[in-house]
């Protein structure tokens, strides 16, 4: 029985919290990786354009609360987020618009582009925090739990519970959707296709008659969809706070340089193998270990390596490390 | 310095001089002092974006990390705390330094793939464990020690202006182990390397209470000028006070900020004289050589990732000293203060507006920013207010607006930045 409690509780705070997590920042560094490979820079106002996308979800999500629509048992934000999308693309083509195209026709090098993002980053904190205010938003309804501690402890007779909240299942069930589709356009449809040789060479993908601009919308548009479901699913997860996003920016790049910058696939496994570590380094073992050895060993200790304020520091020594090893990322990412 | 230069920082000392005469000399002398230091940081950041082209996204660790050399120079020392367990923590941060080393050793001077992986994994998973049986204990007994007022070690009682150089130095030591991992990347990787170490180096300081009290704060560090009340309290001085007709209260802040202003303006001017020294010696034309073309100057045989490294220290070091100073300045370290808004990315704005490259560029920058970054809000305030004129003073849209003011600082600067690097991206000081 000890045995089973101690998979219970290290499942309850430990896989079902690291894999909504891992899904959350696989989301975000995908966002990352995509302009990398594509724009050829890295876009430090990607967690502002999170930040953003869960802005726009939100306030229509009041609007549809307000009106008394509602999606049953599931989040209201769910219905909101084709709206935060839109609003998020939007916002995307016209700084492309008015920002960055200029410095792609000038050929800018990805440390000035990497500047310019600061600047963009500095008007969306500023927009959002304009918007909607610096504080913390709620805006999470329907139903709080799939299956409840107390539930799964009346149903199987264990002493440890496993609660899985409802956020987490739809993080979950969303990333795969949202990561079968992007796989499915890149590498299915023509405009996909398009991208990747885009990504691999330019000049070649220029040489065949591929139009830039248009790839480079597509991957703005993309790029919008799966900042805003990251940061939606983030906030509905946690809860939305806008100065979070920036600090989400260090563990999102660490996923996307850990698998690979420019790899998609890389970006994924970045991401899970960054928040399982988070998790796992930082939670206190006392409980599953104490379960696991008879009663004269047990730990008195926390048994936890590192406490959990030093999260950024296991994203960046797993950085540090995949740097020292294999600078181009476990998954073979671009070198240029 | 030709005409239009003196001309710019003659704009930049009139936007002083009219904020001392509207609004008031204090407030004017307070801006100039966090210009003086942020003039100082934008040096630090000029020297390795601006000669290099490194890009250091973590600058508000490395001011921190002055901050901290601060009060480890000259707090008073905690005896009971350092009786507690002050010899057990420096063992243990001794045995886990041993531990990393001893790793580093074992991976260059073994043989075998597999064999050698696994005796620095064993190596590393045994030190930790010994690194937290000798730390841990010491850092409760340390805290534990008169918690509402100390719980800490406190420092060493020397004086603070010995923290400016200590406070670079740290940063410099931590600006080695980051360059040592990250510097012959790729340039981008060095950005979000640095990022990670100044979030790191920030939750130390929030955490690490027997280093820094953490959130609890560390006030009243010693001043290097006088106290104002011992200034009131003295005879002679409130009567040359009155003599230019000024009362005790004012003429006493007026002296103690003018008297920070006068030690921040002595280290400016060494920091100038010796960055343009450097600049345009044979090491100033070899890094610029570096880094408009790293192959040639590489065929040429100079040794680029040891001179980024060398020149990412420096860089780092400077922005240590600062952190000190603006530490010495507040007389309190507030870890949590230390945002990466205002102390990474707001000196890159005054690095690129005022001319990468070119020191007295940094400089001009740092004065103009920093004046916008404090006087945007009223602005943005009476701005709002002008445009709203025309609604209701219960109107829901105009007390929104209002209330949202303070965040026109963001957006200013972000626009700032944008029109400055599409409009003339080599700044208001080029470099020559």
């Amino acid at each position: 029985m000890d045995f089973f409690n101690a998979i219970v509780a290290f499942s309850n705070f430990v896989i079902v919290p690291a894999t909504a997590y891992g899904a959350q920042l696989a989301l975000g560094a995908l966002g990352v990786t995509l302009i990398f490979g594509i724009l050829r820079f890295s876009n430090f106002a990607h967690g502002e354009t999170m930040a953003f996308g869960g802005m726009v979800t939100i306030l229509v999500t009041w609007a549809f609360q307000s009106w008394g629509i509602s999606f049953g048992p599931l989040p209201t934000a769910l219905l909101a987020l084709p709206f935060g999308i839109l609003g998020t693309a939007l916002l995307l083509l016209a700084t492309d618009r008015a920002v960055y195209r200029f410095y792609r026709v000038q050929r800018a090098s990805p440390a000035i582009l990497l500047i310019v993002s600061m600047g963009v980053m500095f008007v969306m904190n500023g927009l959002v925090r304009f918007i909607i205010g610096p504080n913390e938003q709620r805006f999470a309804d329907g139903e709080r739990f799939i299956i409840s501690a107390r539930e799964f402890k009346a149903l199987t007779g264990l002493r440890e519970g496993l609660a899985f909240k409802t956020t987490q299942g739809i993080t979950i069930v969303t990333a795969v959707v949202v990561v079968a589709l992007l796989f499915w356009f890149l590498n299915r449809t023509r405009t996909g296709k398009s991208m990747r040789a885009f990504s691999d060479n330019e000049d070649l993908a220029l040489l065949s008659g591929i139009d830039p601009e248009r790839v480079v919308t597509v991957t703005w548009i993309i790029v919008a969809a799966l900042a805003t479901v990251a940061g939606v699913l983030y906030g509905l997860d946690k809860s939305y706070k806008p100065f979070v996003y920036l600090q989400l920016l260090l563990p999102i790049f660490a996923s996307a340089v850990v698998g690979g910058l420019g790899s998609p696939l890389g970006a994924i496994g970045g991401g899970f193998i960054i928040a399982f570590s988070e998790i796992t380094v930082t939670y206190a073992f006392k409980k599953v270990f104490n379960y696991l050895l008879p009663e004269n060993l047990e730990f008195s200790s926390l048994v936890q390596l590192l406490s959990t304020d030093y999260k950024f520091a296991v994203s960046f020594s797993i950085l540090v490390i995949v740097l020292l090893f294999k600078p181009t990322g476990l998954f073979q990412g671009k070198q240029t | 310095m030709n005409l239009k230069n003196i001309a710019l920082f003659a704009v930049v000392a009139v936007l002083f001089v009219a904020t001392g005469v509207m609004q008031s000399w204090n407030v004017a002398l307070n801006i100039f002092n966090m210009g003086l230091i942020s003039a100082i940081m934008a040096l630090g950041v000029n020297m390795q974006w601006g000669y290099a082209g490194l890009m250091n996204i973590g600058i508000v660790g490395f001011v921190a990390l002055g901050g901290l050399g601060a009060v480890i120079v000259s707090v008073e020392p905690v005896g009971a705390a350092w009786a507690a367990g002050g010899l057990r923590v420096l063992l243990g941060l001794a045995a886990g330094a041993a531990t990393i080393v001893a790793a580093i050793f074992t991976w260059r001077r073994m043989a075998g793939h597999r064999l050698r992986s696994l005796a620095m994994l064993a190596l590393l998973i045994v030190g930790f464990v010994i690194y937290r049986r000798i730390f841990d204990p010491a850092v409760h007994a340390i805290e534990a020690v008169n918690p509402a007022l100390t719980g800490y070690l406190g420092g060493l009682n020397l004086n603070i202006l010995l923290s400016w150089p200590v406070g670079g130095a740290l940063a410099a030591g931590a600006a080695w182990i980051i360059g040592k991992t990250a510097l012959g990347l790729r340039s981008d990787y060095l950005a979000i390397a640095t990022l990670g170490i100044g979030e790191i180096v920030i939750s130390i300081l929030k955490n690490e209470e027997w280093l820094s009290r953490g959130v609890k704060n560390v006030i009243g560090i010693p001043r290097p000028v006088p106290n104002e009340i011992d200034l009131q309290n003295s005879a002679s001085f409130v009567e040359r006070a009155a003599s230019i007709g000024l009362d005790p209260a004012t003429a006493s802040t007026l002296t103690v900020k003018i008297a920070y202003s006068g030690l921040f303006i002595v280290v400016l001017l060494i920091l100038i004289w010796a960055t343009q020294a450097a600049l345009n010696s044979p090491w100033g034309r070899m890094m610029r050589g570096i880094r408009d073309n790293e192959t040639a100057a590489e065929a040429m045989g100079k040794d680029v990732t040891a001179r980024h490294l060398q020149i990412f220290v420096l860089g780092s070091a400077v922005c240590g000293i600062a952190g000190a100073m603006m530490t010495t300045l507040d007389g309190q370290l507030t870890p949590a203060s230390y945002q990466p808004l205002r102390f990474t990315f707001l000196i890159w704005v005054m690095v690129i507006v005022g001319g990468s490259g070119n020191n007295w560029g940094s400089v001009l920058g740092g004065f103009l920013i920093w004046w916008l970054w404090v006087q945007v809000e009223p602005i943005g305030l009476w701005l709002i207010n002008v445009i709203t004129l025309g609604l209701a003073d219960d109107n829901a849209l105009k007390a929104h607006l209002l209330a949202s003011a303070a965040h026109m600082r963001l957006l200013t600067m972000g626009l700032v930045l944008l029109l400055v690097l599409r409009f003339s991206p080599r700044g208001l000081i080029p470099e020559k």
